[in-house]
């Protein structure tokens, strides 16, 4: 296992990544859709980040938006994206193609699609290795084999030479995985990394991950709607709900005290394998029209707990313990 | 494999025979050939022994089965004008039409698919418009409308290229050949521009929608997540994928370049087949017709036939069968 060379220890405290007032507009014909709105968080190095919310919270453009793959209509309209001390969207195309997949790396939903059906797995992984590094094409295959075999992929001597069609679903997200980590990211976007895949095997690919950027010490951003997923791998969460940050807190203590009325309806929608059988509980309602959201709290329709004051002023951000703020009036967490 | 071989095969021989009805058919109902045939102060005595020596007294089957028959065993015919073999007549005019034809592909891929891929890359640009609309134009055109603008431009006017025939020949392989010496390529250049556009201007749309599509799948966007450059992103991951319509066109074009090129050659006074067919058809030179249209045929059977190899080749999804 060649380990890629770690940059040297700063003793400072900046984090690897930084997000601060991120806006991320589509301009479509209907209206305006603000996918992210207003989002801010840090992520250190080596520390797993997951970023949760509902289909069609704004989850996935986070993600697009840091590795400066939004196209029109979207269109980034204001904040910063501060990585390894340099504002990403300071940058021009030349040089942040220079950090997508060397610094940055991304992991995508549908493995069927995400890899080109003409060209070999081989092909494909290598390509890293030519776009990021100067490495001999000899090494470069050795390399491959050994990235695949690190992602478990059996006899890797062979596959290099198969194509994405002789794979299995899991087996081609393994593929993804060795592509985005074999340049040695300091950071990994995985966008609902095991949402099309089979159940047996999402776990197995949650701990794939986890290894990978333990192993390497990156930082991960796992997107995903699946609390239960991250509440294994995060250290810590922020709930997303319409583009914008309902909750944020270390992940187990937002577990254990979720102080937002959404993040508690997210948890309680987990089944538990106790033997209560009792009926899963659901949010009532759907996420509302993003293009016409309500004054207030975007939430406050769904909300068990609203009051005439939610529907008219928008909460903000507030934080009620280290680390751990909640968009709320009305927190749980106030109770305790 | 070879099931695949003796399939395609087994398909030449019945379209070629298919062809065999089609066109004997045509020609039994499209007059009289003893006319050609008899000198024009002939008595009817001598009209009636041609007629029995032509066959023509049999019935319609019989007729068949003796132009089947001499077409298995090879014979073709020979052209009542230059009394040479009409497969011979043919096989000596087909380099002339190569030479344009591949020519004019040659140019039209070069210039359709950059400006295809780029349109469809960036179909909201006013440039990529602007190459939509050109294309527009070019398919609008009349070849022979074009062709005469050309000479008279580039001919008459600026005297840069000769305004028409055939140049200085080159024996290559045993064909005679004009693109070796500067004077035989130049005087392919007018002919072969005119037959380029028209094609161009379609592989340029091809291209264009199914680049446009290609360019929304995921794989686009994970080779741009990768780092991989524009003109990876375009050429490596987003051509590649828009090959497969785009050569079943390519294929189909070429072929109908080849066999009807007919108008061009005529412009130009071009010595190729297609020039070949409009003469035959006026002086009734049927057995030349005939070997032209079974010609023809074959000709697309082949096209289609590399066409589906290319198929596998391109992807590895598709399989030979």
């Amino acid at each position: 296992m060649t380990m890629t060379p770690l940059p040297s220890a700063e003793p400072t405290a900046t984090p690897l990544l930084s997000v601060t007032g991120l806006k991320t507009y589509f301009h479509t014909f209907a209206g305006v859709v603000k996918a992210v709105d207003g989002v801010s968080f840090d992520l250190a190095l080596g520390e797993i980040l997951g970023l949760v919310g509902e289909s069609g919270g704004g989850k996935s453009m986070i993600g697009f938006s840091i590795m400066g793959l939004i196209d029109p209509p979207g269109r980034i309209e204001a904040g910063e994206i501060r990585f390894e001390g340099q504002d990403l969207l300071r940058l021009d195309e030349a040089r942040m193609r220079g950090v997508r997949g060397k610094r940055i790396a991304m992991i995508f939903q549908d493995p069927m699609t995400a890899l080109n059906p003409l060209y070999t797995v081989g092909n494909q992984l290598e390509e890293m290795l030519r776009l990021h590094t100067d490495m001999p094409a000899g090494q470069r295959r050795a390399r491959c084999v050994e990235m695949l075999r690190d992602v478990g992929i059996p006899q890797p001597e062979e596959r290099l030479d198969s194509y994405p069609h002789q794979f299995s679903g899991g087996m081609r997200q393994r593929v993804v995985i060795a592509i985005a980590m074999i340049a040695g990211p300091r950071l990994l976007i995985a966008d609902e990394p095991t949402t099309a895949l089979d159940v047996t095997i999402q776990a197995q690919l949650l701990r794939l991950m986890k290894r990978q950027v333990e192993q390497t010490r990156a930082s991960l951003i796992l997107i995903t709607h699946d609390l239960a997923a991250v509440s294994q791998m995060a250290d810590k969460v922020v709930v997303l709900y319409c583009g914008r940050i309902v909750e944020r807190g270390p992940t187990a203590r937002l577990i254990r005290r979720p102080a937002h009325h959404y993040t508690r309806g997210l948890l309680d929608s987990i089944p538990h394998d106790d033997r209560s059988r009792r009926r899963l509980h659901q949010i009532p309602g759907s996420v509302p029209n993003i293009r016409a959201l309500p004054p207030g709290c975007a939430f406050a329709p769904r909300c068990s707990a609203a009051q005439p004051l939610c529907r008219e002023v928008e909460p903000v951000l507030a934080e009620f313990a280290p680390g751990h703020a909640a968009a709320c009036h009305f927190p749980l967490e106030a109770k305790l | 494999m070879f099931g695949y071989f003796t399939k395609r095969l087994i398909q030449i021989v019945v379209v070629l025979w298919a062809v065999s009805v089609l066109v004997f058919v045509m020609m039994s109902f499209t007059g009289d050939p003893t006319y050609m045939m008899v000198p024009l102060d002939a008595t009817e005595e001598q009209i009636a022994q041609a007629r029995r020596l032509l066959g023509l007294n049999d019935s319609h089957l019989v007729q068949y089965g003796h132009f089947l028959s001499s077409l298995v065993r090879g014979d073709f015919g020979r052209s009542f004008v230059f009394r040479q073999p009409a497969m011979q007549l043919i096989l000596e005019r087909l380099p002339a039409t190569l030479e344009i034809v591949i020519l004019a592909m040659a140019i039209a891929l070069v210039v359709a698919i950059p400006l295809g891929v780029y349109a469809g890359a960036s179909p909201e640009r006013a440039s990529s418009h602007a190459v939509m609309a050109g294309s527009l134009v070019g398919i609008s055109l009349p070849g022979f409308w074009l062709g005469m603008v050309l000479i008279y431009v580039f001919a008459v006017k600026l005297q840069l290229v000769p305004s028409s025939g055939r140049g200085p020949t080159q024996e290559l392989f045993g064909l005679r050949v004009s693109f070796l010496s500067w004077e035989g390529f130049r005087h392919l250049i007018l002919p072969a521009l005119t037959l380029s556009v028209g094609t161009l201007a379609i592989l340029i749309r091809i291209i264009r929608a199914e680049m446009m599509e290609v360019m929304k799948q995921d794989y686009i966007k994970f080779a741009r997540a990768k780092g991989a450059d524009r003109r990876g992103v375009l050429f490596k991951h987003g051509l590649k994928n828009a090959l497969i319509p785009l050569v079943t066109v390519f294929g189909l074009m070429m072929g109908d370049l080849i066999a009807f090129a007919t108008l061009t050659e005529t412009i130009f006074a071009w010595p190729g087949i297609g020039k070949l067919l409009v003469d035959s058809i006026y002086r009734g030179d049927r057995p030349v017709i005939v070997v032209y249209l079974m010609f023809v045929a074959f000709m697309f059977v082949v096209v289609n036939f590399v066409v589906d190899i290319l198929y596998a080749v391109i992807d590895p999804r598709i399989k030979v069968k």
